[in-house]
């Protein structure tokens, strides 16, 4: 009954938001004007704005935030830990690395795909060392030592290029993007992350049912018949591609993967296995919703929105804690 | 129905043997209990027959069959396992729990169904815990918390119950609790075997005992048989005082008196 209510405000909430996201920005259209262009039918520098700028916008926010929330539920319930977040597999400082990498080098001002495509290569590295090691019969304290390890290498080098930057300019570059941002992303950002994230959600999906079991312990599980191992691999190599992507065209956007789903459990009788796909839309929702915020014309600049998230996400966590300490215990 | 027959059964870690050659069974109708110093081998001996560990050699047979290692879900459904200490790491609620236990009788996308829904129910009634039903597991005190977890084993309906210490940690009320449930179902539909420490338990609610020590299986028998004097003295390194009360047999381990 509550996950039926849950859905369909999910799907009100998102419906809404993503008119309002399409209508605000910089020029402010009429709503008549925004649906009209959506179909190309308005003034043709209203159709670009619309159908060229801000829908792709809207998609990438929405499909990043999936991949986070998803990404974040399925670890969770894997490593059986509720703080858990996408980041701990190093993946996300691997794509950032091979962003600023693209930076410092100069690719990403000959074109401007290398940046992305860098990215995407560096957490497409570090995926394939991870899986390397998860399908080694690696325990999942060797998951998050490694991801650990990975996190930190990368971390270090993305320092160290920033700190040898050619010019402040570039330097200036990388740490704007690090801070994540959807701005002037395109169709072609789109065309090139969504394979990734929804391969991504797609391989974690039917992890759902072995997440709920694994509750009691991996022992357990195995001998109730699911294949811990199987699904290790899927949501390890799920988890990494979507969020790589992720980063690779809007950079880092903290704290959605893990605060979705806190946010979602309580809804589905706290089964992680069960709050896949909410934790998914509840994500998508929330990226669309804080790029709504960062946009939005009171400010003076656009605020990155990896900012906005961690700057909303950890009080609503901190919240969520109090809330919740009585029964995790 | 037939028992489980397990056959030379052989299990080494990076060279330290684990498990050497064991070969025992447990027949439908039986509680059997492992018993054996610290490091005998009785959780890998369970573990091994529930195909959680690769073992070197050996086979678990069924009916004459032998029960792949590869097909955990075809296991799944002869054997069921209560972990030791049986840990759960959601705060969730104790029907659902109980429910997981019918997992392995549902496919990916199946919900469950008025079978799953009265098994379940049977389970929480047997163990006393109907009361329960809807409170989160993680408020529960450690006996309530046990039994649930042994509901979620009578709820998968399997046969065969392999339990880890079940009655570790618990009050001396819900151990007799405990083991009487695991009686019960042994009488009803299946086996159980079960690895403990209370000598005591042993003598009096298994039917038949299994003596492990350094990976080696040192006698299988009844328990007033097993608990002889000699392999308290050479296994354990313990004498016992014994005595009988209204037909039940004591036993209380001491150093020597």
């Amino acid at each position: 009954m509550i996950k039926k209510y849950f859905y369909l405000i999910l799907l009100v909430l998102l419906v809404s938001l993503s008119f309002f996201s399409l209508k605000f920005g910089a020029v402010s259209l009429s709503w008549q004007d925004t649906i009209l262009a959506l179909f190309g039918e308005a003034e043709p520098t209203t159709n670009i704005i619309i159908r060229e700028l801000r829908f792709p916008r809207l998609l990438l926010a929405f499909l990043i935030g999936s991949g986070l929330g998803i990404s974040g539920a399925a670890l969770q319930g894997l490593l059986r830990n509720p703080l858990a977040d996408p980041g701990i597999l190093g993946v996300s400082a691997a794509s950032g690395l091979g962003g600023v990498i693209a930076v410092y080098y100069g690719f990403a001002s000959l074109f401007p795909l290398a940046l992305p495509l860098m990215a995407i290569f560096f957490g497409g590295l570090a995926t394939l060392v991870l899986v390397f090691i998860a399908s080694r019969e690696a325990s999942v304290l060797t998951l998050i030592l490694a991801g650990l390890a990975i996190s930190s290498i990368a971390g270090a080098l993305t320092s160290l290029a920033m700190s040898l930057a050619p010019t402040p300019l570039s330097m200036q570059e990388m740490v704007m993007w690090m801070l994540g941002s959807l701005e002037n992303r395109s169709l072609t950002d789109v065309m090139l992350a969504a394979p990734f994230i929804l391969l991504g959600i797609f391989m974690i999906l039917p992890t759902s049912r072995t997440l709920s079991v694994l509750a009691l312990g991996e022992d357990t599980a195995t001998s109730m018949g699911v294949n811990v191992k199987k699904t290790r691999n899927l949501i390890v190599f799920g988890a990494a591609a979507s969020v790589g992507a992720g980063v690779a065209v809007a950079g880092m956007i903290g704290f959605v993967g893990l605060v979705v789903p806190h946010i979602v459990r309580p809804f589905f009788g706290n089964d992680p296995g069960r709050s896949l796909i909410p934790s998914a839309l509840m994500g998508g929702i929330l990226l669309v919703l804080a790029d709504l915020l960062v946009r939005q014309p009171l400010m003076q600049a656009e605020l990155r929105i990896g900012i906005v998230t961690a700057l909303v996400g950890a009080p609503v966590f901190l919240y969520i804690i109090f809330k919740t300490r009585e029964s995790m215990r | 129905m037939t028992g489980l027959q397990i056959e030379n059964i052989s299990f080494n870690i990076s060279g330290a043997d684990i498990l050497k050659n064991i070969s025992c069974d447990l027949k439908v109708g039986e509680v059997v209990g492992l018993i054996g110093p610290n490091g005998a081998g009785k959780s890998s001996l369970i573990r091994a027959i529930l195909g959680l560990v690769k073992i070197n050699s050996g086979n678990v047979k069924w009916g004459g069959k032998s029960l792949s290692f590869v097909d955990l879900k075809a296991r799944s459904h002869k054997i069921a396992y209560l972990a030791q200490g049986a840990p759960v790491h959601w705060p969730l609620s104790v029907e659902h729990i109980v429910g997981l236990g019918r997992i392995p009788h549902l496919n990916p996308m199946q919900t469950l169904g008025s079978d799953d829904v009265l098994a379940i129910d049977e389970a929480l009634m047997r163990t006393d815990c109907m009361h329960l039903k809807n409170r989160i597991v993680t408020t529960l005190s450690g006996g309530e918390r046990a039994r649930v977890l042994l509901a979620r084993v009578l709820a998968s309906k399997s046969p065969f119950i392999l339990a880890d210490e079940p009655v570790a940690s618990l009050d001396p009320a819900h151990q007799l609790k405990v083991m009487d449930i695991l009686k019960n179902h042994a009488k009803d539909k299946g086996g159980v075997m079960v690895v403990m420490h209370d000598l005591n338990l042993a003598l009096r609610y298994c039917d038949r005992l299994i003596l492990l020590d350094d990976g080696n299986l040192i006698d299988q028998g009844t328990p007033d048989v097993i608990l002889s004097d000699e392999n308290l003295s050479n296994i354990f390194e313990i004498k016992a005082s014994r005595w009988s009360q209204n037909e039940e047999n004591f036993i209380v381990p001491h150093k020597g008196i």
